[in-house]
């Protein structure tokens, strides 16, 4: 079975369908609202309580001074990573399929960034000195260090949210424009602001096309940059188990991994709800779970290459954390992770059948990112257990304060993503239908082929 | 200065440097009391200590060698390193470490913030968070017995060894306002007053007459983890050797 790019229906039908969620709201909707707000509140005042009481609620204590914490930052850093870079990534190579998956993914980075933003707040001893980390001339002439790690995490992450937002915001505009001449009241005139007065002329376009593309070329290094700065905050301290050269790519590959995976999650979500089946078909599923392959065979040799260098090398500190993760509790965890990234991932996603599979891949992929979070978890904890003399050595558990706030980025996330649905297509409307103008399939004998089609 | 003091150029007028002889510490303890007692520090219950949250600038750590009924104890004091290339600096991103010229790693605590990276890249475990408000660390009447010359921590902050920075500077201060040259002995930390063995021994490292130096000449002499390269300033001098 050879798999095509969806057929699509007249213009005006496609303004009506992907506009469809924009404008009616139904009652499940609300439910999902509802739930995700409760459970973002709930992590809220989780943090107003570890505020408020001190750190003493969560599980860490000396030496493992971080935890599940840092573990939700890594993971959530990871998975904004990926939309964006994703998205620039099939923009500048000109791959079509992108078309309309690049709004839900850019959205994505967005709202994940968002939530992982907060964590290097939420784990601070004094939260409410954060502001000591920005450089902000004040009379005492103090400054940043700007040889920690963290201070070059708040620039990296700052840049890219603000990149990100501007490349959210840039392709929407045309579209925030469709809505406006679609709806009336107050409804237009808040569509007419964000449509920045868009009104598709010649030079409009010519700007907009070069923007997203300066943007794309931009935010590439960016996202890289971003991952692998959070790498460092690991890789370049004097710990075994994160003193490790190899941490700047194998984060980057495994945000992609974990980002991707999220995409494909989001996206046989929002095609049954939003009913996209029209516009996002097994097609572009197949597409997706492909980049997830190499994703996950990369991610898999930068994995297996650290841990060989450790395992061959035997340095004694290299080999206390390899006993450690080898043994209790972390084995069973270290053994989920395989399974879910390399093990189950890796074969199943080899067969096109699995690939066209919706809801086989909407399993698979959550699956995929419990694993990588696990990862995350394993990068941060298990070094940190048996770190320094022998004398200080202790386990962590993590607490109740910990768990609701690893809730609470899950619970945001789904706040703000249902929330964006109710304010701008999930789909790039005019990006589809620049796709339509420009590409179509033409029958010629028994094969089919691309070709260009008239502008109609 | 001694040849063996790797930086060879401090900035400030003294280095401060300590030596652990291992052939005298008995493990006897005193010296964690002296430093409870002169730095303000916390009182950890049997609880706290168990989960790792217990406050000892200065620790004995205990070392057995061999099977009942010929072991042996083996005590190590280990306290803040004040190292020379410190870890914990460099990973703060608000400067709430930093070193001193006199060669201090010294913490400000008002800048703190609570990242607890420098715990993090502490190879020696010698740096500690501050989980619980002061208020809940001194019930009445433990706020009489607290220290004037030193801050009492606020919650979510890092603290750890000092070298009794407030002891160094009232002694310089009264040399300085007497006219007179800081002399050695004229004042010491409260972990090497209290230690009845002299195991702990405290000084000026750029005086080479001073008793520090001259005892960090030893050949026993090491340094605790040398190979990560941080230049310590604590001198250890091997035990069970003639």
């Amino acid at each position: 079975m050879k798999l095509h790019p969806p057929e699509l229906p007249a213009d005006e039908q496609i303004n009506r369908d992907v506009l469809m969620p924009l404008f009616t709201i139904s009652w499940r909707w609300w439910v999902m609202l509802t739930l995700a707000a409760l459970g973002f509140l709930l992590g809220l005042a989780a943090w107003c309580y570890m505020m408020s009481t001190g750190m003493w609620v969560t599980g860490i204590h000396r030496p493992v001074m971080w935890g599940v914490l840092i573990a939700n930052y890594v993971f959530w850093v990871g998975l904004s990573n990926s939309g964006t870079l994703f998205s620039a990534m099939l923009r500048l190579a000109g791959a079509t399929w992108r078309r309309p998956i690049t709004r839900a993914a850019e959205a994505m980075t967005v709202f994940a960034l968002l939530m992982a933003a907060q964590f290097p707040l939420i784990h601070l001893g004094r939260t409410w000195f954060f502001y000591y980390m920005i450089p902000y001339a004040n009379q005492r002439g103090l400054w940043w260090n700007y040889a920690s790690p963290l201070t070059w995490d708040l620039t990296a992450i700052m840049s890219y949210l603000t990149g990100s937002l501007v490349y959210l915001y840039l392709p929407a505009v045309p579209d925030f424009a469709i809505v406006r001449d679609h709806c009336r009241g107050l409804r237009r005139k808040l569509y007419g602001i964000l449509a920045l007065g868009w009104r598709g002329t010649r030079q409009q376009w010519h700007s907009l096309n070069s923007c997203i593309v300066i943007l794309a070329i931009l935010l590439l290094p960016v996202a890289v940059s971003m991952h692998t700065i959070v790498s460092w905050d690991f890789g370049v301290s004097l710990t075994p188990g994160w003193h490790t050269s190899i941490f700047g790519p194998y984060f980057v590959v495994g945000a992609i991994y974990s980002g991707i995976a999220l995409v494909i999650t989001l996206l046989v979500v929002i095609r049954r709800v939003c009913k996209f089946e029209k516009y996002i078909t097994p097609y572009h599923f197949d597409k997706l779970a492909k980049v997830l392959l190499v994703a996950a065979l990369v991610w898999f040799y930068l994995w297996f290459a650290d841990y060989i260098t450790a395992w061959y090398g035997k340095l004694p500190e290299e080999k206390v954390i390899m006993d450690i993760k080898n043994a209790g509790p972390y084995f069973w965890l270290q053994l989920t992770m395989m399974l879910g990234n390399t093990i189950v991932a890796i074969p199943l996603l080899c067969f096109r059948k699995f690939r066209t599979n919706l809801w086989a891949l909407f399993a698979l992929t959550i699956f995929i990112n419990i694993a990588m979070w696990i990862e995350r978890f394993l990068i941060v904890v298990p070094s940190l257990v048996q770190k320094g003399p022998s004398y200080s050595w202790s386990i962590y558990q993590a607490t109740w304060v910990e768990w609701l706030l690893t809730l609470y980025p899950f619970a945001g996330f789904c706040m703000f993503y249902l929330l964006f649905a109710k304010l701008a297509p999930l789909i790039g409307i005019w990006e589809i239908r620049e796709d339509k103008v420009a590409y179509t399939t033409k029958k010629l004998g028994v094969g089919e082929f691309s070709a260009i089609a008239q502008v109609e | 200065m001694a040849d063996w003091v790797s930086d060879k150029s401090p900035k400030g007028q003294h280095r401060w440097g300590m030596v652990v002889d291992l052939d005298r510490c008995t493990g006897c303890s005193a010296c964690v009391v002296a430093c409870h007692a002169e730095n303000n520090l916390a009182i950890a219950g049997p609880t706290d200590t168990d989960e790792g949250r217990s406050f000892d600038w200065i620790r004995i750590e205990r070392y057995w060698e061999g099977d009942f009924p010929d072991t042996k104890a083996h005590f190590v004091p280990i306290m803040c390193q004040h190292c020379e290339a410190a870890p914990c600096e460099p990973v703060c991103p608000v400067y709430a470490t930093y070193h001193t010229p006199e060669g201090l790693n010294s913490m400000v605590y008002v800048r703190c913030i609570g990242t607890r990276f420098c715990q993090n890249n502490d190879p020696y475990n010698v740096r500690f968070f501050n989980w619980f408000e002061p208020a809940l660390n001194f019930a009445d009447p433990l706020p009489n017995q607290l220290n004037p010359d030193v801050t009492v921590r606020s919650r979510g902050v890092m603290e750890k060894c000092s070298f009794c920075v407030q002891r160094i500077r009232r002694a310089e201060d009264d040399a300085r306002l007497a006219g007179r040259k800081l002399a050695d002995g004229e004042f010491t930390t409260a972990c090497a007053q209290s230690c009845s063995a002299r195991a702990l021994v405290f000084g000026d490292l750029t005086d080479s007459q001073s008793e520090v130096s001259r005892l960090a000449e030893s050949a026993r002499r090491f340094r605790l983890l040398e190979s990560l390269g941080t230049n310590p300033v604590v001198y250890y001098l091997k035990g069970g050797q003639a």
